[in-house]
């Protein structure tokens, strides 16, 4: 239902009314945002020395580099990982044999369950918090789990949404199931995963920030860094959110790209909830 | 598992925590989701692109991000931020600044979810339902009160619930802002006892599904309940 049947073309007293209404949250919009910028200035956070770290190269190119680079990293392997573990679980359930159904149902229900911050804290003292390299990892383990859970859901919906004469097809010919698999329904359902895939992109590197709590690299420790130096927590706050919020909108773009380009289906796929027992 | 059984007390408090943190977050945020809803699709076109400037922006910041927000900046740019004034005492649990600032962080990221949940719900309404409500001169406040919103909240009752369930797991980003909820008295249980790490986990991890589970049925009775023919 699109929003313009919700009221009807403005008569003179609506339109009156709907000016006043305008005027006054243009009124409030703009108070919040100058009293926002009034109030930094007013504590001192929008001097120079500030901002200075920001805007030298040096420390720009570390920020990106050994910040950025490195959480853009880690959520592309997770990622990578993600997909392979829910391809793997998506399958298995989907299988006909009990006992490969019910273990991937529970694995998929149980990651999808428990908070990945949990998972982070659990793989980083089983890796050795003393360990090289442990934090990366257990942000990597940790957002596959999650990540890969929720792909299993989607591709058993993608490869469920792949019309049955696809199957039947496949069967016909004298395919066997692994081929109507491999070869039928899994190209067809990963085209309509696309965007699901890429959605899930930006969850996962939404939670690469919480690698913070098991003092993984990355963006939110090298600014931890920056601002330890300058003392400027606030500017921190502000620039790694608008890094973040830039990446992510990069990527949402390309998933609308893709599903115009490629897709080009509207119905999102109908992925059940936790705990639904009749669509396991 | 010792380590579990012996802190009991300390398992079922950080849970507490947990579970005060989703119920004050939970109707808080679809509280705020609702009024943004009904900016988003209302007919003040500053309050729409408004809305949905704060909702592309909100869901696509980390929720670490926003909580460092309200525990670092929102102090300094307006002093009762820092809610020290805040300190209620029930039973054994204490509401400090660390529970309000983990409450408001939780609510807004939380809010703009409930709005596009709600949004959708909306949309699923059929055409007709609004056309009629004005065909009787109902207002916008009419049509959406009494017409639009109770079918919304019917059709997104599935939606909402995966907020709200994501918001049961985002809790525990309150562990890294010092709430004592149950993924930080993990993380501290496992610090004191290492080599029973992987009992730890479960029994906390059984804690998580547990809250799931029980809130994603009572959900399912809600919307089984509540299904209305279209």
């Amino acid at each position: 239902m699109s929003t313009t049947v919700l009221y009807e073309a403005a008569g003179p007293k609506a339109r009156l009314r709907q000016r006043i209404y305008t005027a006054v949250s243009v009124v409030a919009l703009l108070a919040i945002v100058v009293w926002f910028f009034w109030r930094l200035n007013e504590s001192n956070q929008l001097s120079y020395d500030k901002w200075e770290a920001f805007v030298t190269p040096d420390y720009l190119r570390v920020i990106l580099v050994d910040g950025l680079l490195r959480t853009l990293q880690m959520a592309f392997f997770a990622i990578i990982f993600a997909v392979l573990f829910g391809v793997f679980f998506g399958i298995g359930k989907l299988s006909d044999h009990a006992w490969v159904r019910w273990p991937s149902w529970l694995v998929v229900e149980l990651f999808r369950a428990i908070p990945v911050l949990l998972l982070m804290v659990f793989t980083w003292y089983t890796l050795g918090i003393k360990a090289e390299n442990s934090a990366f990892w257990a942000v990597i383990i940790a957002l596959t789990l999650y990540n890969g859970a929720v792909l299993a859901e989607v591709l058993r919906a993608g490869i469920l949404a792949v019309p049955n004469g696809q199957r039947e097809a496949g069967y016909a010919i004298g395919m066997r199931k692994t081929q109507v698999m491999s070869i039928v329904l899994l190209p067809q359902a990963v085209k309509i995963m696309i965007p699901a895939i890429i959605s899930q992109c930006v969850v996962a590197l939404k939670d690469t920030a919480l690698g913070i709590y098991v003092v993984a690299p990355g963006l939110t420790y090298v600014v931890k860094q920056v601002y330890l130096e300058f003392h400027n927590r606030v500017p921190a706050i502000l620039v790694v959110g608008a890094l973040y919020v830039l990446v992510n909108l990069l990527l949402t773009a390309l998933a609308s790209w893709l599903q115009k380009r490629y897709v080009r289906e509207k119905k999102p796929l109908d992925t059940p909830p936790l705990g639904d027992v009749q669509r396991r | 598992m010792d380590a579990v059984l012996d802190n009991l007390d300390l398992y079922f408090k950080a849970f507490g925590y947990t579970v005060a943190l989703f119920l004050v977050s939970g109707v808080t945020s679809m509280i705020l989701g609702t009024l943004l809803a009904a900016f988003r699709v209302g007919p003040v076109p500053v309050l729409r692109w408004a809305t949905s400037v704060y909702v592309t922006l909100v869901r696509n910041t980390p929720l670490v991000i926003v909580f460092a927000a309200f525990s670092f900046m929102a102090p300094m740019l307006w002093g009762p931020l820092n809610f020290r004034w805040l300190s209620v005492h029930i039973g054994g649990f204490d509401f400090t600044a660390f529970f309000a600032a983990a409450v408001v962080s939780l609510s807004l990221y939380t809010s703009s979810f409930v709005c596009e949940a709600l949004r959708s719900g909306v949309n699923a309404v059929s055409v007709g339902q609004a056309e009629a409500a004005r065909a009787i001169g109902l207002p916008f406040s009419g049509v959406m009160s009494q017409v639009v919103l109770p079918q919304a909240f019917r059709a997104s009752v599935p939606p909402l619930a995966s907020v709200q369930i994501a918001l049961i797991k985002n809790t525990s980003v309150a562990a890294v802002f010092g709430v004592a909820e149950a993924t930080s008295q993990m993380r501290s249980i496992t610090n004191d006892f290492s080599s029973q790490r992987t009992e730890i986990f479960i029994a906390f991890a059984i804690g998580y599904v547990v809250i799931v589970e029980v809130f994603s049925f009572f959900a399912a009775r809600l919307e089984s309940h509540w299904r209305v023919a279209r």
